[in-house]
């Protein structure tokens, strides 16, 4: 594995080589040592807890961070292409990781330059590390990732992270429930997707009759920027809110996942139920970032 | 009256069955040379396609990979290349697996919109005409694409 571009790309083999070191160094991160080495952060989009999260990550391996956040004051104001930007940024570093909002634009820098490069998030398109967190985090809380019954709810027309976590699941015989106003539905190419990889699924919109028997709630914002049309964000953005009432019911060992930042769709009493389980997943971030960046730089044993 | 709408030519390449209304659309792929002799026939009346557009290319033999570049808008033409009046060779046009830098990318959002680089798509399955974008990773229908 040279770089990390997209979910795609990754065999099942390689995924669980991945959990397992994410899980060995969670446990112990002393057996890596990226001392000397220099990971470049190229961030064409804001973005804090993707960032912070691989600076952490890197920084408790022992390794150094450099890099940007928007455009503003570098090069690129001035004119500069997307590849000669990564060139350079290849001279000065290790290994990169890169946010732009251009689909394929991490794609296009893996083919310019000679150091691996990771896609933290290209667009609409892809997200593989957050992808990867979450099988972690699924894998943690539950002790298996086979035979789930997981429910993701909320923005399921624009939401990368649903679609990218669908598909990874799909070798686990999961059973999916993707809940979402009817304006937001699973894209029919997904579905058919999974159908043909002999997934079962159930469409609703509504959660409460289905929490009794859900071991994963996966909740997603129903993001503004993604709408085209102001109008029809308000008419949805407050279809599904998550309350510790609503989760009575619940399996005790159902867990409520959302990549964050929540705006309203969980409310705060959820936090302090054994259901919460987004702040850990947002800690887990760190670990499996760890194993990709020592992966990818050859540093795994 | 059957044929021969236009002259027969003595050497060079006639496209038969090119979907009706899509003759501009070939030609504009092929950019014939300001020296070439080119006959474009629309609307002739077709057994299988009830109508369809011919080009005769006087002088020019096209290569295979001229000939597929026009698959996407004309993918059941059949190319017969003429040597001194005789049919000498006739094939079909066929998908490649991978098309380099001839369409570009109908998703604005994708990179190859945005950065100086040449699109690469790769048919997804020889039996459909879907073609996925190596960046953006979207499928597309062969008619969605626009060539460069």
């Amino acid at each position: 594995m040279k770089h990390l571009i997209s979910m795609r790309d990754l065999s099942a083999d390689k995924t669980l080589q991945l959990l397992k070191l994410a899980e060995s160094l969670e446990k112990d991160p002393s057996q890596i040592d990226l001392s000397r080495r220099v990971m470049a952060a190229m961030f064409y989009e804001a973005s804090t807890r993707t960032r912070m999260s691989f600076e952490s990550a890197m920084k408790r391996l022992g390794g150094e961070v450099i890099g940007m956040v928007g455009t503003s004051g570098t090069s690129v104001e001035k004119g500069e292409t997307l590849a000669d930007t990564a060139k350079i940024m290849a001279r000065y570093s290790d290994i990169i990781v890169m946010r732009h909002p251009m689909e394929g634009a991490a794609r296009y820098v893996s083919e310019q330059v000679d150091v691996p490069v990771v896609n933290a998030g290209d667009g609409a398109n892809q997200h593989p590390t957050q992808s990867l967190l979450d099988l972690y985090t699924i894998l943690k809380s539950q002790g298996t990732l086979k035979g789930l019954k997981l429910a993701l709810v909320g923005d399921l027309k624009y939401g990368r992270t649903v679609h990218s976590l669908a598909y990874a699941l799909a070798p686990f015989n999961p059973t999916f429930y993707f809940v979402s106003p009817k304006s937001l539905r699973m894209p029919a190419h997904i579905l058919s997707d999974l159908t043909q990889k002999g997934v079962s699924y159930k469409e609703k919109t509504t959660v409460e009759n289905i929490i009794p028997e859900i071991d994963i709630m996966y909740v997603t914002r129903i993001q503004r920027e993604r709408f085209p049309d102001r109008e029809e964000y308000e008419k949805v953005k407050n279809a599904y809110i998550i309350t510790a009432n609503l989760l009575r019911k619940a399996k005790d060992n159902m867990k409520v996942l959302h990549p964050l930042p929540r705006v309203n769709e969980i409310t705060t009493d959820v936090d302090s139920t054994k259901y919460a389980y987004y702040f850990d997943q947002a800690e887990n971030g760190v670990y499996m970032r760890q194993a990709i960046l020592a992966t990818l730089l050859g540093e795994a044993k | 009256m059957k044929e021969l709408k236009v002259d027969p030519i003595k050497n060079g390449t006639v496209i038969d069955h090119i979907p009706a209304g899509r003759v501009q659309r070939v030609l504009a792929i092929l950019k014939p040379r300001a020296t070439d002799v080119v006959m474009m026939g629309m609307n002739f009346s077709s057994k299988a396609m009830k109508k369809k557009d011919i080009i005769k290319i006087e002088g020019r033999e096209l290569t295979q990979n001229e000939v597929n570049s026009i698959a996407l808008v004309a993918p059941a033409a059949k190319v017969s290349i003429i040597r001194d009046f005789k049919v000498a060779q006739k094939s079909r046009v066929e998908i490649p697996k991978r098309i380099e830098g001839l369409v570009s990318c109908p998703n604005p959002k994708c990179i190859t919109n945005a950065e100086p680089m040449t699109t690469i798509f790769n048919l997804e399955d020889s039996s459909s005409r879907d073609l996925a974008c190596q960046y953006c990773e979207r499928v597309f229908t062969a008619d969605e694409m626009t060539h460069i």
